[in-house]
């Protein structure tokens, strides 16, 4: 059964098309990286899906069934402004949280210890919110959403004011969740995340999907008919290479349309000549996504 | 567990750990045992002990003022001239002197002598002084008794009787709007903080969207009910501890000043209406704050919407003198039955008179009514507002909102 799955939804607010005609799904076991340029809808996607908001049409089911008071409890969800209660301390807001989530009590404060250490938060968790940074916030907060097990997870930036050291363990963390089965959609500006973290990727623009589909067989359908190469010696011309392009530590040569990298390859060796650094050219994810959204990126 | 009843708890313990709540349930008894002692204080320091005889110098030009000098308390001492009464107000043999011109009895004037710095003459000793010319004057003219008639001729007590002639168990007294009167004082105070108190939670919630972790596991009604139960459970054990506190404070205020405040009754109707009525404002200003925390754009623009209501609950206060003087206008009807002003009204009409029933359920009805009606329409402006902050909806928007949720 697919963890979300999303039929032709269209919201607009005051005439303005906020989503329109978007379709997707989730699956457990997965990590579905959500992007696109400012106001292209992914947040009113999430607030529907969320069912913060009534789309205009369109419908969404989450495990099944349209979204109940019973399907809150396997949903987490990571907004991208984070707060907390300045005023608790971590582990009485983690614990709080988390009984609203249907976990007894002792329960919730034995998962957040373990949390917290696999975070390194644990000494902290009598601090008051008020008094952490906001980088520990967001761990926090983090923690918050995962905390009771939940079979969807939904992530608003997560890494967004990480250092790079709680960066690393988040995306470990939750890298481990897909691993365990649960179903993620991960809405991030940094591609470099998506590229390595996600499995499907949705890019929306203009409230509609542009995109969408598994990562690798994207960037292999935008991928150009060039190779990167550094090698010692001069080469001079190769035959089945139509341009050269010279960059700061290799020189991408454009393909002909008949001409593989095999070939390529084959007569360098044949000329006898050292080679450095020998890659099929693929775009990233990022120039996909420049490409596609013209430049219009946050 | 219930998540009504775990964000009921939170938000009760949040609410009375909150030091303008702890404060404004604990200055009630502190400030009233304050002014109590400070009363006493004064009263003690300044009445003169027991055995201590206060002593008045006084020079009769008029040559008649020789008799009724001591009362046991006060002794008044004769002096021949104003030089030898000067001289013994020096000497501290007397407090004070006066001077009984020989034209007292065409002027009526007489002059004191003192080394206080006053701003007035003290009444107790313009009483002294007053009983003894009285005394003086009509010495050989009549009895003792009728002069001490003279002095103090009238002396008021009514009695309220009901349509059969009874007695009524109740005694209308000025002083029985004391306690009513501060309780109304009190409770409109308690309202505005606790209204304040939930816009600047639903505020911070809103402005930190850690409302929308919290919509992401119970429902926007969910929430909104345990905040205005929490509220009004808050407002319960704030009343609790301020009655609980009243008879002490009573007993020791009218052990401290007698008179008047020995004759205070609190009716029975008024410990009992008391709680009910505070609890339902409470409730009422609570699902009030929320409509205005909905469509506020941070906190501190929903304080001040909430000037609105928290300042119109203030208008019995504001009128009480008229209410003391006409006190059976059907204007205070109206504030008794208008929701807003409804807590406070009742408070102060329970300590002048009896409310007729009618008026005490009708003004109980509109109040539930308008909590539930509140309720509904707080509810679904809140749904489609929870996600706004640093806007605010107009009112074709909020029209909307209660058209479309």
């Amino acid at each position: 059964m697919k963890a979300v799955e999303v039929h032709h939804l269209f919201k607009s607010y005051a005439g303005k098309t906020a989503v329109k005609d978007l379709s997707f799904s989730v699956n457990p076991g997965e990590i579905l990286g959500l992007i696109g340029p400012n106001g292209a809808g992914k947040s009113s996607t999430i607030k529907i899906i969320l069912d913060f908001m009534k789309p205009d049409s369109g419908d969404v089911k989450i495990f099944g069934h349209q979204m109940n008071e019973g399907c809150k409890n396997q949903i987490g969800y990571l907004p991208e402004e984070r707060g907390l209660y300045k005023k608790l301390t971590a582990i009485d807001l983690i614990v709080y949280l988390a009984t609203l989530k249907g976990m007894d009590k002792v329960s919730a404060e034995k998962k957040a210890n373990v949390l917290l250490e696999q975070t390194g938060m644990l000494e902290n968790r009598k601090t008051k919110n008020k008094n952490m940074s906001k980088g520990m916030g967001q761990i926090i907060q983090f923690i918050v959403t995962i905390i009771h097990d939940p079979k969807l997870i939904i992530l608003d930036e997560p890494f967004s004011g990480l250092d790079p050291l709680n960066t690393e363990i988040i995306k470990n963390i939750i890298g481990k969740l897909r691993d365990e089965g649960k179903a993620i959609i991960l809405s991030t500006h940094q591609m470099n995340k998506v590229e390595e973290l996600c499995d499907r990727v949705l890019m929306i623009n203009k409230g509609q999907a542009v995109l969408y589909g598994d990562l690798k067989e994207t960037r292999a359908r935008f991928s150009k008919n060039s190779v990167q190469v550094n090698v010692v010696e001069e080469f001079g011309d190769l035959p089945g290479v139509i341009d050269k392009k010279f960059n700061k530590d290799s020189i991408e040569l454009v393909l002909a349309p008949d001409t593989t990298p095999q070939i390529i390859l084959d007569q360098i060796r044949d000329r006898g000549l050292t080679i450095n650094r020998f890659e099929i050219t693929t775009p990233s994810l990022n120039e996909i996504f420049l490409n596609i959204a013209g430049g219009n990126h946050e | 567990m219930n998540k009504t009843y775990l964000i009921f708890k939170h938000e009760f313990l949040h609410t009375i750990k909150r030091i303008s709540w702890i404060i404004m349930t604990l200055i009630v008894p502190v400030l009233a045992l304050l002014g109590i002692g400070i009363i006493a204080l004064v009263t003690t320091l300044s009445e003169p002990g027991e055995k201590e005889i206060k002593a008045i110098g006084y020079v009769d030009e008029v040559g008649i003022f020789n008799d009724q000098t001591s009362n046991g308390f006060t002794k008044l001492i004769p002096f021949d001239s104003k030089e030898d009464a000067n001289q013994a107000l020096i000497r501290m043999d007397v407090s004070e002197y006066i001077i009984i011109p020989a034209d007292y009895t065409s002027s009526g004037a007489i002059h004191r002598y003192t080394l206080e710095e006053e701003l007035i003459t003290s009444p107790i000793t313009v009483a002294i002084i007053k009983n003894f010319l009285t005394g003086n004057l009509l010495k050989d003219k009549v009895s003792p008794d009728m002069v001490t008639l003279i002095v103090s001729p009238l002396n008021v007590e009514v009695t309220q009787v009901t349509e059969t002639g009874d007695k009524t168990l109740e005694q209308n007294n000025i002083a029985n709007l004391i306690i009513p009167g501060i309780f109304s004082l009190l409770l409109g105070i308690a309202l505005m903080f606790g209204a304040t108190s939930l816009i600047s939670g639903l505020g911070e919630e809103k402005e930190s969207r850690l409302i929308e972790v919290l919509f992401s596991s119970v429902s926007v009604r969910q929430l909104l009910i345990s905040k205005v139960l929490a509220l009004g459970a808050a407002g319960l054990l704030q009343v609790l501890v301020w009655l609980i506190s009243a008879p002490l404070l009573l007993y020791l205020a009218s052990s401290t000043f007698g008179g008047f405040m020995s004759n205070i009754q609190i009716p029975g109707s008024f410990l009992l209406l008391g709680i009910v009525y505070f609890v339902l404002g409470y409730l009422l200003f609570a699902v009030l704050s929320i409509g205005v925390g909905a469509i506020s754009s941070n906190a501190t623009e929903g304080g001040q919407l909430s000037m609105f209501y928290t300042l119109a609950s203030f208008i019995p206060l504001w009128f009480s003198s008229l209410f003391i003087a006409f006190p059976n206008s059907s204007i205070w009807v109206v504030l008794t039955i208008f929701p807003i002003t409804a807590p406070v009204q009742t408070m102060l009409r329970l300590g002048a008179s009896d409310i007729p029933l009618w008026q005490i359920m009708s003004s109980i009805g509109v109040l539930v009514l308008s909590i539930m009606g509140g309720l509904y329409l707080s509810i679904k402006i809140f749904r489609m507002n929870m996600l706004m902050h640093g806007k605010r909806p107009g009112f074709i928007e909020i029209f909307h909102s209660l058209k479309n949720a």
